[in-house]
């Protein structure tokens, strides 16, 4: 269980996260929208252990946070894959330093880049690899160490739109094979809607909670993107956000200015 | 070599399918031609011109490249060329190590400390401009004319490639990639270890090869000054005793000494840095 208590972030005059609360049970997938300026990544940030709250603490399992760990994973959007590794041995970086002997290593490596569908691939680096390869990998490195949450921010944003949908369903897939809490940032609410159990919605600068939406979309087999209860939901969530990207479009015009 | 401060990167690579045997050595032939079309004017112009167009006087002091060569293997068969070569590649490949083992640690240090990199940057750069044979009358007067006055002006030339690359290759590690290994809760000797080092290495490498050059060029005109032994030595008493083709033997030697050693290093820098995608050479 992840609660978030009250958190404020500052950095200097600019406050990025006000008197933010959530709860997040274990083994839910929880989608983070907001426009850009809402402080999403700054709270990924504060749950990843990456930065401290000015105010408020966040708790998981009841203990604060004091620092980053691999009780939590993080995969970013640019995929921050060590160029001088190969697929396998940037899997491997979160398992060193642990207790798992070096053939043990490369077993578990070879069995999360299975599971990421990428076997064969092992020996290849980064450089070889597709964006789309490339941020298997990174979700591989990231849940072999197993940790209890996967914190993405926007991990599929870089990707073209044929690979980014075949990513979100293996995404839902790993995610009901391995029943992790993941915590996922996006921009776009098709993406927020199709993946979230249920939908965080962040305000333009100061990023508040607006709301929290359950979705139940059941199985989401087949194409469910099409169906009436995903544009319901979509469009509320639309709604909900609508204000606030206009707000934030405005910030930014009167701070080119 | 001293290079074994650095963790090198594990290195696999996959050969991709070779294309037919006969397409590839046409391939390679059209390519030796195109590259090395140049060097064979130039040498065609150095055996032509001198026979054939200069007067005699200037013949006297720009001999046709046959005779200059006859006059290095000459002094090949003999063994003056493999001495004087011995005490230039024993100074060269001395003060290039001393450099080398200074400088990787020390660059590694003043980078990863970036206040410290701030602070000193001026002083690097006045430092790296300042020709290293404009120190040589420093370097003799503070250490006499023998071979430690050599070495160290070397050593000086060498260092600050090696420096400056190596604090840059620290200073210019992907800010991405440190998040996200801190992410993993690595502490900072670890994510030196593991992030920073490996990340610096090719660059590390460039000043390390442009060090093996300057270790050559430095080094022979010091050769010129006091010295008894070494293919400066040799060129410039050759001159002096009008022994001309013997003095272009020597200049021949040192350029083909220069070309090898970058050709050395441009393969070990690739060996080093085969995660790269292709780049810049």
């Amino acid at each position: 269980m992840i609660s978030i208590r009250s958190v404020t972030k500052t950095f200097g005059a600019l406050t990025a996260l006000d008197d933010v609360s959530l709860d997040i049970a274990d083994g839910t997938f929880l989608s983070l929208v907001g426009p850009s300026g809402s402080g999403k990544s700054t709270l990924l940030d504060l749950l990843g252990g990456l930065a401290t709250p000015t105010s408020g603490e966040v708790l998981i399992d009841g203990d604060p946070v004091r620092g980053p760990g691999l009780d939590r994973g993080v995969v970013f959007q640019q995929y921050a894959l060590f160029p001088w590794r190969t697929a396998r041995a940037n899997v491997e970086f979160g398992l060193e330093g642990g207790s798992l002997g070096k053939r043990q290593r490369a077993e578990r490596a070879r069995e999360y880049l299975a599971l990421v569908d990428l076997s064969g691939f092992e020996d290849r680096y980064p450089h070889e690899l597709s964006g789309g390869m490339k941020q298997r990998v990174a979700i591989a490195r990231s849940l072999a160490y197993d940790p209890a949450v996967l914190l993405m921010d926007e991990p599929f944003a870089a990707l073209d739109a044929q690979t980014r949908e075949q990513l979100q369903e293996e995404l839902l897939r790993i995610w009901r094979r391995t029943g992790k809490t993941i915590v996922f940032i996006t921009h776009g609410i098709d993406e927020a809607v199709y993946l979230g159990q249920r939908v965080a919605v962040l305000t333009s600068r100061p990023g508040r909670l607006k709301a929290v939406v359950d979705v139940d979309l059941g199985d989401r087999a087949g194409d469910v993107r099409s169906g009436p209860e995903f544009g319901r939901q979509r469009h509320r969530l639309w709604e909900l956000l609508h204000d606030e990207v206009r707000k934030a479009a405005e910030h930014e015009r009167s701070a080119a200015r | 070599m001293t290079t074994t401060t650095i963790e090198a990167p594990a290195v696999h690579t996959r050969p991709s399918e070779p294309p037919p045997k006969s397409r590839r050595f046409g391939k390679t032939l059209t390519r030796a031609v195109h590259a090395s079309a140049a060097v064979v004017l130039f040498v065609l112009l150095w055996e032509l011109v001198p026979r054939f167009v200069l007067d005699e006087s200037t013949r006297t002091f720009l001999p046709p490249l046959s005779e200059d060569l006859q006059a290095l293997w000459e002094l090949t068969l003999d063994g003056e060329l493999a001495d004087h070569l011995l005490a230039s590649v024993g100074r060269s490949a001395a003060g290039f190590a001393v450099a080398v083992a200074v400088a990787v640690p020390l660059g590694l240090l003043i980078g990863w400390y970036r206040p410290v990199a701030r602070f000193l940057q001026p002083l690097l750069e006045l430092a790296r401009n300042t020709a290293a044979l404009a120190l040589l009358p420093v370097f003799t007067l503070l250490l006499g004319i023998g071979e430690l006055s050599k070495v160290s002006l070397v050593v000086y030339a060498c260092v600050w490639p090696v420096l400056l690359n190596t604090i840059a290759g620290v200073n210019t590690v992907d800010p991405l990639l440190v998040k996200a290994a801190r992410s993993l809760g690595l502490s900072s000797p670890r994510l030196f270890r593991k992030v920073i080092l490996p990340s610096a290495v090719p660059t590390v490498f460039t000043g390390i090869r442009m060090a093996a050059s300057y270790s050559i060029l430095v080094l022979v005109a010091a050769e010129m000054v006091g010295a008894k032994a070494g293919l400066g030595y040799l060129i410039n008493t050759s001159q002096v005793n009008f022994q001309i083709q013997q003095m272009y033997a020597g200049i021949i030697a040192v350029s083909v000494l220069g070309v090898v050693v970058n050709a050395g290093f441009v393969g070990l820098e690739r060996r080093f840095s085969t995660w790269r995608p292709k780049e810049k050479a």
